[in-house]
């Protein structure tokens, strides 16, 4: 069995751990920063809603559909000369960073917006019939009823992001994804490819029971 | 006061022009519960909504206690609506809110209250509906008349002088619709609050409504007293309603009255001569005899009331319709 493990080295596959979780964590930060935003936008100027404005809308909606249709492989690579401007680097967690907060951000925003129209109209009619601004509805009566639906969206994209940081090894990002491919797959070490994959496995599994804990907890119907 | 002044309504779908509301005059006073029945798509709640603008009227002018709504800038209309409860069929209760914090929702949306203030309101708001014990439960843990009755504790949160209700009752069975209206006839009184209910059961506004108006396609084609629509309907929405209400079949009796003699009159008897036991003097002096065809007894919010049919045979029935009309008896000759 020891013999098997033979070509892992523990501290790389720490560190590369380590890595994918910072840009986890770092591109989910940002994502939620922007697509929360963006999808209450959409949402709200989206056919038949409280701000209905079909310019506003299909332009946004274009955009997203734009960035959701680009392999994420490609916009790694087209996102280059942007990521030097942003971070200096396009290498490593930071380098790894925008392209992923690129990918994740529309496909956060059109989940949002779709946990949006979930809440039933009734409640946002109620809720203004009290008197409340827009920023009020938003504030206490969307979002709180759309938590659940937005919960369960942070858990998809979290993901989905699990998946892009693997690939965003393949340019130099480092972390798991990264030891899988250079070890694993490109000097035939299947055990590192095993390690890493079960480690990114467990990461899914520990994202998405956390996910649905949430969800269960929120939900109040 | 609600005052509507040749207020009309159209929508735009797709590109055509649909008349919800004609232009209709409407004046509500301070202190009354004002019945809106209809069928379906008639209209009623477009009226409804207009009242605090969550429709704006295509043209005229709405005022409520001498304030134009459809004049009022987005933050005059905020605190506008902060003066006015409005309750849902559906109830429209957070779902992700406790009973309590959904009570407290409107005061924490005005920003004028104090913590404490918030609370000992709440407190209050809900053991006047009755559910104290249910502070801490959310609403998918209530029954549906307990969760009318939380949409009631928060339509009333900010202590309005006006409650707009949109089908209240028509999500729940009888009983329990007995007893939220029982519940808004309590508090018509109290508060001397006005209340404009819509329904589309004759039975709710005869329980608690003192007038009424009837929409059909964006008309109000009848209003006035409760007592008169519901005794002495005139359009045909109107008596198809009262005649639902009541079980009657129009066609049934005419041709159960044609197989009787004599004249054939109906009488009203409202208020004490409901229960005046007028028939069998009446019956004595002019000697006539009396059958009874159909009738019915029963309240008209508190006011009880009589309808009877009877055929009247033999003896001088002039004399006989002359007493009863002295005795404060509406009579109405349906056959001579
Ligand atoms: N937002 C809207 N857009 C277009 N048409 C509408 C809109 N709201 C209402 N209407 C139309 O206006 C008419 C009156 O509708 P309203 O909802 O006031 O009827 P209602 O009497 O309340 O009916 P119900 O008993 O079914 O609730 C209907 O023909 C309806 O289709
Ligand atoms: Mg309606």
């Amino acid at each position: 069995m020891m013999q098997f493990f033979s070509n892992v080295d523990w501290y790389d596959i720490w560190m590369a751990t380590l890595d994918t979780l910072m840009m986890l964590g770092g591109s989910m930060l940002f994502t939620i920063l922007l697509g929360l935003p963006l999808g209450i936008v959409l949402f709200l100027t989206g056919p038949k809603q409280m701000f209905e404005q079909k310019g506003v809308y299909a332009l946004l909606s274009f955009c997203v559909n734009i960035l959701r249709s680009l392999p994420f492989i490609i916009l790694l690579i087209v996102m280059i000369p942007m990521t030097l401007l942003i971070t200096g680097t396009s290498l490593g967690v930071a380098g790894a960073i925008p392209p992923l907060v690129a990918g994740a951000t529309p496909f956060f925003a059109r989940l949002v917006e779709t946990a949006l129209r979930e809440v039933d109209r009734g409640i946002i009619e109620a809720t203004q019939a009290m008197g409340a601004s827009t920023r009020q509805i938003i504030t206490n009566a969307l979002l709180p009823e759309a938590r659940p639906g937005i919960i369960a969206a942070t858990t998809v994209t979290a993901i989905t992001l699990v998946s892009y940081t693997a690939m965003a090894g393949v340019v130099g990002a480092g972390g798991l994804g990264d030891l899988a491919i250079r070890y694993g797959y490109q000097r035939f070490q299947t055990d590192v490819m095993i390690v890493t994959v079960v480690l990114l496995l467990i990461l899914v599994q520990i994202l998405q029971s956390l996910g649905d804990r949430l969800v269960v907890h929120y939900s109040r119907k | 006061m609600i005052q509507f002044e040749r207020v009309h309504k159209t929508y735009q779908v797709g590109g055509r022009e649909i008349t919800a509301l004609e232009p209709c005059n409407l004046y509500i006073p301070q202190g009354q519960i004002f019945g809106l029945i209809g069928h379906s798509g008639a209209g009623k709640s477009t009226l409804l909504r207009l009242i605090n603008r969550l429709e704006a009227p295509s043209a005229g002018r709405i005022l409520v206690d001498n304030e134009d709504v459809t004049a009022m800038d987005a933050r005059a209309l905020r605190q506008f609506r902060q003066r006015l409860g409005m309750i849902f069929q559906h109830f429209n209760l957070l779902s992700s809110k406790t009973v309590a914090d959904n009570v407290a929702m409107p005061l924490k949306l005005a920003g004028s209250y104090s913590t404490t203030q918030i609370s000992e309101r709440v407190a209050m708001l809900l053991h006047r509906v009755g559910l104290s014990s249910h502070a801490q439960k959310y609403p998918a843990q209530l029954s549906g008349g307990q969760k009318q009755r939380v949409g009631i504790a928060r339509a009333l949160a900010t202590n309005p002088r006006i409650l707009l209700c949109d089908e209240a009752t028509s999500a729940l069975d009888p009983q329990t619709t007995a007893q939220v209206l029982q519940l808004l006839n309590e508090l018509n009184r109290e508060l001397n609050l006005t209340i404009v209910l819509i329904t589309h059961e004759m039975d709710v506004i005869r329980r608690v409504c003192d007038q009424v108006a009837v929409m059909d396609a964006g008309h109000i084609v009848e209003q006035g007293q409760v007592s008169d629509l519901f005794l002495h309907p005139k359009h045909p929405t109107t008596r198809r309603f009262v005649y639902e209400a009541e079980h009657v079949d129009e066609q049934e009796l005419s041709r159960d009255f044609a197989q009787v003699q004599g004249r054939i009159v109906r009488l009203t008897f409202k208020g004490e001569a409901t229960y005046a036991p007028l028939l069998g003097q009446v019956a004595r002096q002019s000697g006539v005899d009396y059958s009874i065809l159909s009738g019915r007894i029963d309240h008209i919010r508190d006011t009880p009331y009589g309808q009877l049919t009877l055929s009247l045979v033999g003896g001088d029935a002039d004399v006989a319709i002359e007493q009863l009309k002295a005795a404060q008896v509406t009579v109405e000759v349906i056959r001579a």
